[in-house]
Parts: C-alpha cells; structure tokens; sequence
C-alpha cells in the first residue's frame, strides 16, 4: 500500500531515564510499550517489511516532546530575522513538538487575519505544531483590548494571549483583560516589567550597572507588576501566566500566591538560569535581554523555584535578531537571544547536572506542564501505549561546542557560543514522525494534522 | 597598553608612566617651538559622536604638538536611526590610514566594543562613553592633584603618587563618565575619595566602591580646620536633570549641594597637613551660580585653567605611549 516508513520499533530507550524499554510507534501514536512492542513490530514487518523503521537507542532517554509558550518566530514582518519555517526547524532540532509564536510580530498578531496566517504557515511547514500567541491589545500599544473572541474562534484556536515584549501596565484594562480571557476559556501571559521605572534601562541594575555606566533595569520593575497581577487574578479568578521570571524577589511572590491559592503559573527562561550581569562587563549585545540577565543569587533563587515547583515550566523566550541588530553600541542594540536549539543542553547542565531535578520533573517542566497550561490534549502525554507519539530521544552524555553556525534557526545571537555543553537531541517525533533523526534535520510531516486538535475539557 | 579605554584597567605603574610622560610633555609645551617629532607620519582621528570642543581641540593640540596627522570626524546621531553603522565608520577610518582612533560616543562601553572588534587595528584612546568613563579627564585631573600635593610637601612630583590625599567629588556621580575615572585612578593612586550627591545622584550599588558617600556636602567639608578636604571637584549638573525628577530645584541643589561663597569661605580657612588650601577642580564648563558660585570660580584655588593645559600634557602622554609602543611592534 505504501512505499514510506510509517512504523517505527524504538529499541531500548530508556523512558524518563528510567529502565530501558522497547516502544512501537504508528500511525501517530505509540501502539505498544515493552515485549508488545517487539512482537507487534515482528507482525507488521511480516505484513508489510518495508513499513518498519528500527532504531537503536540503547542509551539514549525518551522523553515527551518539549513544548514552548514562549517563542518569538518574527513571521509575518520580520523575515530577515527569522521565519515559522526557519524557527520550526529549529525547534524540531531542539525537540520541541509545540511552540507558541509569540504576537509581536509585524503587523502584530491582534487580529483572527494575522493569528490564521501564522497558524497556516506552521501547518504548512511541518517541523513542529506552531500556535499563535494573540496580543492582549490592539497593537500591543497597551490601550485597548484585541479582538480576544475573533482569535479564540479563528481556525487558529488561540487561547494564550499576551502583550510580550510589552506590559499591560495599566491595572485597569489588565482587570478587563483577565476577566475578558475567562469567557474564551484563555488565560494571559504577562510580561512583568513596569515601563515607568524601566525607561531606557538596559541591563540589571546593581553592582555591575554601577560600574558600566548603563541605566539601570531594577528588579522591582519586575517583582511590583507580578505582585499586582497575582492580586488582581485572585480578585477576577481568572488564569495568569508570568513569562520569563528573572528575580529572586519575583519567585518569593510567585510562591505566596500559589500558598493563596491563586491560579498563577511562571516560566523561567534557560539564560535566566545559567548567565548573569557579570557578562555585560564586555559590552557584548549579544548579552542584552529582556528582562536583563541578573546576578548569581537571583540565579540560585530560579534553579531553586524551578526544582520546587514554583515555576511551573521552562519557556525559551528564543528570539533571533538579524547580525546587524547586534553588532552595534549596546544601546542602540536589540534585546533578545536565540534559545530553541540550546535549551536542553542548558537545562541538563544547570537543572540535571546539578542534582536539582531528576528527568521526570525535567519532562514536567519543558512539557507536561506547559501542555497543561495550553491545555493541549496531545502533548505533554505520558509515555505510554495509546498515547500521541509526540515524543524525543536524547543522548545525555554527549556533549556539544554551540556554534550559532550550525543552527537552524536564522538567528546567530546565541549568548551560548562557544560554551560546551551537555546533551543533545538524536531524534524527535511529531504525531509519530521522525522530523529528527541522529540530530539532524529529516523530513517535514507531511499529513494533515487534524485542523482544530482535540482540546481537553477544561474542569 | 594597546588602548586606553578606562582608569579602572590602569595598574599603579601604568598610571604613573602616563603622569610622568605628561611632566615631560608638559615641558615641550613651554619651549617656544612647541613640537616633537615622535608621531610624525602617524594619522590620529578624532572619531566624535557627540559634540565636545573642548576636548577635541585638547586632543587636536596634543597630537599636533606630536607632529601627527589629525583628522576631526564628526558623527552626530544614533547610528541606528541615522546613517552608518560604528562599524562601517571605523572601517571606513581604518581603511584611510588611522594609527589611533579618539573616540567621544553618547553610548556607554562604545570604546570597548571597538577595541575588541576585529574592525580596526588602530589604537582606540575613550574621549568619553556615555555614562561610563573619560579616562583623560581623570589623568588630567590626577596630574593637576599631583601638582598641587607634591608642591605642598615640596616634592619633585614626578614618581609620586597621592597617598593620604582627601578628595571630595561633589554632584551628579551616577550620570558621570568624569566621576567614575576618576574615583577608580584616584583610588589606584592612594587617594581617599569622598562622594557627595543626593541619593538620586548615587548609583544603586554605590556602597560597595572603595569611597566614602556623603548626602551632605557641609558634613563633608567636616569641621575644624584640619577636617576639610585636601581637593574638592564639582561636576556639571546638567540642566535635564533639573526638571524635579532627581532633586526638587536647582536652587535646592545650590543651597545642599553648590560650593557656594559661605562654603567657599570654609574652604579658604582649611589648611591641609603641609598648610596648603585645598583645590577645586571642575571639569567645565562650569554653571556659576548652580554647582559653583562666581567667587568659587574665579578665586586663585580654583584649577580649571591649569586643568585645560594638563590636558594637553596628558593626552600628548597618552598617544605617544600607545602609538610609540605599537610604532615598534610593527617596525
């Protein structure tokens, strides 16, 4: 009937990192687990040899497929940067099996028009499920809502929305906005930064700014808005979300609203837990990011938040720019780093390596839970027969130089050059098709994905 | 020392041989031919992003008085926004023949960046970045302290240093390139550094430098005579900051903050260890009547014009010894 491989027999991954297991996948799903798989995949091969796929794996991890809230994939506007094609390659390269495409793109993605289009080219391109993040409000000018309700009913589905790059500063219309949300089922995303005290800021502010000369960035900008929203969520029982959280300060707070009660998550970008201020000494933009990298304390206090559960979830904040946005003054230079290709490696080495999380949390953090977040119903699924086959194998003991060269991704403003680091991805499956094989790039998926995925009845 | 782009890089000795090189152009500068040879066919471009006469015509002098070629470059505006990029306009220098680069940029860390960018090979001298630094500023400031501290104790001052020597540095500290080289060369020399600023003119993470932080200049000036400050040097308050946003007026400033003539008079009455007055020192140009009162301005403890003509001395210093060094590695 078919001339392509369409079963895969995945010998003796180890699932979590746990006991190596033989794991069948077809027809997107995996079909068995353990001695099943084996005699299922002896069946098929009698049926239909040339259908199966074997991949030895001895030694490699199975984990469920990473999934990102928080990806910037700069199409429509800035396709010099990067596009949904590029950054879907990407992110299939680094394992992700969902991204979220943040809404800051040109024209912002405010409109069911805009959130259609970027939604159309991730289908299109096949490397990983890219879902459109709408903006909160109209042009992310912070003034008035967006059509939340277009977008949420648009083929696009959205449910996330968020102004990031920008705050919704203003404590009335954030009220409106997480109230609104609760009658699409959506939640929001706030990016955590006061403008009023953050004008022309441009790296933390603390002991390293003092010397250098650049204007300040506090951590209060931060910790006040967080603090605010979490009231103000509690106030409206609506969903919030704080994207990339960079202080110390702003774990404690995250932490008292949970003990509250309050329906609050928070992600912490993988930069946040590895660099810090000490790295702008040199001036490098390639070290400029919103929020600012931050000291070593903040950074214990992040791996430590990340471990106990206080932050929910890793979100890359991956944010390509092209050469010339960062080879200038850093005042003049943009914010943002590329993250996607580099995330699981900088996990390993400052969450696993260090003993704070073993792999079953590591799969909680990077994508049960921001499934759940997004309440999607097929990703972030348990490693089990029946389940979508969404899903990657890492080799945890290997070990890479980044080279922003070799990515994938258009972006070369990785703040990991030349660092070594441990893991990598050999290959990632999405509904059951090997888009990674032995680290590199395969083929795209091919057949349509279901146009409006299953959701999970919300509780 | 390929470039000079800070203070806070500059070891003891370094700062010395800078001092005393300019001891020794200072004297090329009272001869009537006011020239050496040393620099001649070398190209020093003064590469300026934001308007500065006097210390361009101050780097304009010293290489002159070195028989360099200079060229004045004048880059107004974000290269972002307007125009070419830094590094196109380096490039473009490079490629004209530049031995060193004297950079004057509206962006903090800019000389930095180019001097560990693979755009130029020149010799890259900071005239000045942003908020951060001016590291000639403070040179100059230093050689015109060393001066003074060394005639009181009736010193040759070349060789010496300034240890036991009390400096307050009165004013905007967290908006000062000139503050900032200053109290890192000041402190390598054995100074002890006073800062006196309202807190909203200090930066956050001040209490860890190695200076003492007044909130009160007449606390500051101490009581007593043997008390006071053997210098005291008053920054520039620039006009945006006078709308209430760092301190209420400018005539709050004044009263708190200003070398007024009452403060004057303290000054006048306070005899350091050798029996000398104190400096003041100002980096200019000065605001009478706001940081600085005219009798201040204009009585015989003021250096400003001594600070001028140190200048000169201390920039000749400085591009001799880059360029002189770099002459040799690729002869």
């Amino acid at each position: 009937m078919t001339h392509t491989r369409t079963a895969t027999l995945v010998l003796g991954a180890r699932p979590y990192g746990e006991a190596p297991l033989d794991v069948l996948i077809t027809e997107g799903r995996i079909a068995a687990v353990g001695d099943a798989a084996r005699a299922q995949a002896e069946q098929l091969h009698a049926e239909q040899p040339e259908g199966l796929r074997t991949l030895e794996a001895e030694g490699l991890i199975m984990l469920p497929g990473m999934v990102d809230l928080h990806t910037h994939l700069r199409e429509p506007g800035r396709e010099d940067a990067e596009t949904v094609e590029t950054g879907s390659r990407a992110a299939a390269k680094g394992g992700f099996t969902a991204v979220h495409a943040m809404a800051n793109s040109s024209p912002v993605a405010d409109s069911a028009g805009v959130v259609e289009q970027v939604h159309r080219l991730g289908r299109a391109s096949g490397w990983t499920e890219v879902y459109p993040v709408g903006a909160v409000t109209v042009g992310l000018a912070g003034e008035r809502l967006a059509e939340l309700g277009a977008m949420a009913e648009s083929s696009a589905q959205v449910r996330m929305f968020s102004d990031d790059g920008m705050c919704v500063h203003n404590p009335v219309l954030m009220r409106r906005a997480l109230e609104y949300v609760k009658t699409v089922d959506g939640f929001i995303a706030q990016h955590a930064q006061e403008p009023m005290l953050t004008e022309g800021a441009q790296m933390n502010e603390g002991d390293v700014s003092a010397i250098l000369g650049l204007p300040g960035w506090p951590a209060v900008a931060e910790e006040s808005i967080i603090a605010r929203d979490v009231l103000l969520a509690q106030h409206v029982g609506s969903r919030l979300h704080i994207c990339h959280v960079s202080t110390a300060g702003s774990v404690e707070i995250i932490r008292w609203a949970k003990e509250r009660g309050i329906d609050v998550t928070a992600e912490v970008t993988p930069h946040h837990l590895l660099l810090t201020d000490e790295l702008v000494r040199g001036y490098d933009p390639v070290y400029k990011v919103n929020p600012p990298l931050r000291t070593s304390a903040d950074v214990e206090a992040l791996r430590a938040g990340l471990a106990d559960g206080t932050i929910d979830i890793i979100g890359t904040d991956h944010a390509p720019h092209p050469t010339q946005a960062k080879e200038c003054e850093w005042s003049a230079a943009a914010m943002g780093m590329t993250g996607l290709e580099t995330a699981l490696p900088v996990i390993i080495k400052t969450m696993i390596a260090t003993g704070l999380m073993d792999w079953r949390r590591f799969a909680e953090v990077t994508s049960i839970m921001p499934a759940r977040i997004y309440r999607h119903a097929h990703q972030g699924r348990p490693l089990e027969a029946g389940e979508p086959a969404n899903l990657i194998l890492i080799d945890p003991e290997s070990t890479q130089v980044v080279d922003p060269a070799g990515h994938a991704s258009k972006g070369r403003n990785s703040p990991f050059r030349g660092m070594e680091l441990p893991g990598s991805v050999r290959a990632t499956f999405l509904h059951g098709h090997p888009v990674v094989l032995d680290g590199e790039l395969n083929t795209p998926l091919t057949h349509p994905t279901p146009e409006t995925p299953a959701r999970e009845v919300s509780a | 020392m390929r470039h000079l782009l800070s203070t806070a890089d500059l070891s003891h000795t370094q700062a010395l041989s800078i001092l005393d090189t300019a001891e020794e152009m200072a004297a090329v500068s009272t001869r009537e031919v006011k020239k050496l040879p040393t620099l001649r066919g070398r190209t020093v471009v003064n590469l300026f992003f934001e308007d500065s006469t006097r210390t361009r015509i101050s780097f304009e002098a010293a290489a002159k008085r070195l028989s360099a070629d200079v060229m004045n470059f004048s880059a107004k505006g974000s290269s972002v926004s307007k125009g070419e990029s830094l590094k196109d306009t380096v490039q473009t220098l490079e490629a004209i023949g530049a031995d060193a680069i004297v950079m004057r940029h509206w962006a903090s860390g800019a000389a930095a960046q180019l001097a560990a960018s693979d755009w130029t090979d020149c010799a890259v001298i900071n005239a000045g970045d942003g908020t951060h630094e001016h590291p000639t500023q403070a040179l100059l400031d230093a050689l015109t302290l060393r001066r003074g501290w060394s005639a009181a104790q009736g010193q040759d001052p070349r060789g010496t240093d300034l240890t036991g020597m009390r400096v307050l540095i009165v004013g905007d500290i967290l908006h000062s390139r000139v503050a900032r080289s200053n109290i890192w060369l000041l402190r390598t020399l054995g100074a002890d550094v006073g800062l006196v600023a309202p807190a909203t003119l200090l930066p956050v993470g001040v209490e860890k430098w190695p200076v003492s932080v007044y909130y009160s200049l007449d606390e500051a000036l101490g009581s007593g005579p043997e008390a006071g400050p053997d210098a005291i040097m008053m920054l520039r308050v620039q006009a945006e900051r006078m709308g209430g946003a760092y301190f209420p007026t400018a005539a709050e400033y004044t009263r708190r903050w200003g070398l007024t003539d009452e403060r004057l008079a303290r000054l006048e009455a306070h005899r350091g260890a050798a029996g000398q007055t104190p400096m003041i020192l100002h980096p200019g140009p000065m605001n009478r009547g706001v940081e600085i009162s005219a009798a201040a301005a204009d009585s015989p403890m003021n250096q400003v014009l001594d600070q001028v003509s140190h200048g000169v001395s201390v920039r000749m210093a400085v591009l001799h010894l880059l360029l002189s060094s770099s002459e040799r590695n690729t002869a």
